[in-house]
């Protein structure tokens, strides 16, 4: 079990935590605008990488946020978690 | 060298039970400059793909590239789960056809992958359960494939172990049962193909990561870079499961995959106690009990993407609680060893097998937390897409390109985190 860093709470076990997935995928602002191959690039293609990733978790028992989180997928280590609208280094 | 291997007999058991000890089965081979077709992972469903384009394309010129050692990915680290029970016609065609194959698979590589039909039991624990399984089983029946629907009594009968009482944490009411489906070994499985494709003269190279795609100046993918140097393809097949994004995106292609740890774990062994397959979608819990007598335990996956192997302690601790729950008898064994492989999930829970944008490389992958029971369908079909430059018709619906059309073949309900 992963030992999360709330930005606000400060490091709570994981299963008070919700996975949100990649983060930073922005949804088109007018989706009848864009390609099909596009909506499903933004809807199903991921990045998927093997080493840093930035990914969306939400503290669900608890504070209840939303926040960024950078972590390393083949050691599972968090470098960092950042408020929404912080810069992620 | 191509090698006709030791044909396996009750003659040369005799033999070989005097003295003889057994040669070598596959040839280690080594790289050489380059090959008519290349694939990147030597799991079952590689091997397998190589196997029917030497034994039914007459391609083999064949490279089979693993970065590991054969067989030590998820083909290595599954529960062996068959079943072809799925819900979407596509999927059927796609499972029933593997699972066709594995009825007569030791007899074709004359190699004994244990397949055992023994049965496989899915247990319903609430009504949305028992209208799903329904649904499932009437579906089947349609599609003519093997599903029955069974009292809690009846299942009871089938899987004495189980525990349908009344005080039942998770109540049983009724199941869904494929008496064809059941396991087979997974490392027979991986090392009857290795045999029989080394044999026609595919080279197996082990300790051999690809690092690169290499492209000539059409964008064609025209060989690979590893870590025992470049090796030129015609044709290139990735078969890599949980690694699968990381290949494709030497090849600039993004792919719609992501990769979580799933957990798998066994008992110390018993006498047979278990004589089915029963699995529970809605706890998270898979069993069945290997010919070495050890309890065959699934876990679920974890909650993110990872490429550690590992998984969560708690994940296969709330299996082993539910499995408790429902097969009270099991409360007292002790687990050996659990480990996790790392597989490559799609948004539909469907594989991706054929084309992709970049001409001369193709994909065979996504098959998630279930594509162990479709191996020998896999290889087949991938086979027959890579000899021919075009997707096999089983394997057309199950396109990359469906991701921009629309086209899913949502498996959800039949996959889920479930095999
Ligand atoms: C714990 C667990 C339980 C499961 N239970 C079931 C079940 O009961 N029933 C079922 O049907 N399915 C099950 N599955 C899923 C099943 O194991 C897989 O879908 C299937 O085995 C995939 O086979 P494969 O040959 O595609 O992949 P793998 O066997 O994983 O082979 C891929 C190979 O690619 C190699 N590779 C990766 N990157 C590179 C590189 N850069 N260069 C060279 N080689 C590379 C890897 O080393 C690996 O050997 C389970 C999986 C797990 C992890
Ligand atoms: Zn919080």
């Amino acid at each position: 079990m992963l030992r999360i860093p709330c930005p606000w709470c400060g490091p709570r076990p994981e299963n008070e935590f919700r996975y949100g997935g990649q983060a930073g995928l922005i949804r088109p602002a007018n989706p009848a605008a864009v390609s099909d191959a596009g909506w499903g690039g933004y809807l199903y293609l991921r990045a998927n990488p093997r080493g840093r990733h930035v990914e969306r978790w939400r503290h669900l028992h608890g504070c209840g946020r939303f926040f960024t989180c950078v972590r390393d997928t083949v050691t599972d280590r968090i470098a960092s978690t950042h408020k929404p609208g912080e810069a992620v280094p | 060298m191509t090698g006709e291997a030791t044909r396996f007999s009750f003659l040369s058991l005799l033999r070989h039970g005097a003295g003889k000890t057994w040669a070598r089965q596959w040839r280690d081979a080594r790289p050489k400059a380059s090959y008519d077709v290349v694939i990147v992972g030597a799991g079952g469903h590689g091997l397998a793909t190589a196997y029917y384009l030497a034994k039914e394309y007459g391609i083999r010129d064949i490279a089979v590239l693993d970065k590991g050692w054969l067989g030590g990915g998820n083909t290595g680290r599954n529960t062996t789960i068959i079943r072809s029970n799925y819900l979407r016609p596509e999927s059927a065609a796609l499972y029933e056809h593997a699972l066709t194959l594995w009825e007569n698979l030791s007899r074709e590589l004359n190699y004994n992958v244990m397949y055992s039909a023994r049965g496989v039991l899915m247990l319903a624990h609430n009504h949305h359960d028992v209208q799903v399984f329904k649904r499932h089983v009437h579906a089947n029946r349609l599609q003519g494939i093997d599903n029955e629907w069974l009292t809690p009594a009846a299942a009871k009968a089938f899987c004495p172990p189980l525990h349908i009482g009344p005080d039942a944490r998770y109540p049983v009411l009724g199941a869904a049962l494929q008496r064809r489906g059941g396991v087979a070994r997974h490392d027979a499985v991986a090392w009857g193909y290795a045999r029989a494709a080394s044999a026609m003269g595919v080279d197996i190279i082990q300790n051999c990561a690809v690092t690169g795609i290499v492209r000539d100046v059409t964008g064609a993918a025209v060989g690979v870079e590893t870590t025992r140097g470049p090796i030129g393809a015609a044709r290139i097949g990735v078969v890599a499961a949980g690694h699968t994004s990381v290949l494709m995106a030497m090849a600039g292609v993004r792919m719609p995959l992501e990769s979580f740890p799933l957990q798998a774990l066994v008992s110390e062994p018993v006498k047979p106690v278990m004589p089915c397959v029963v699995m529970s979608n809605t706890v998270h819990a898979y069993i069945s009990q290997s010919d070495k007598g050890e309890l065959v335990i699934g876990a679920g996956t974890d909650a993110y993407t990872s490429y550690s192997q590992a998984g969560g302690l708690h994940i296969a601790c709330e299996t082993l609680e539910a499995i408790c729950e429902m097969f009270p008898r099991f409360r007292r064994l002790r687990m050996l060893r659990n480990w996790g492989g790392i597989v490559d999930t799609t948004p539909d829970r469907s594989p991706i097998i054929g084309l992709t944008p970049v001409p001369g490389l193709f994909v065979n992958c996504g098959w998630g937390t279930g594509g162990f029971k479709a191996t020998p369908g896999s290889g087949h079909i991938f086979a027959a897409t890579l000899a021919l430059g075009e997707p096999h018709p089983i394997a057309a619906p199950f396109s990359l390109d469906r991701f921009a059309t629309g086209r899913l073949i949502d498996e959800a309900a039949a996959a889920a985190v479930a095999h």
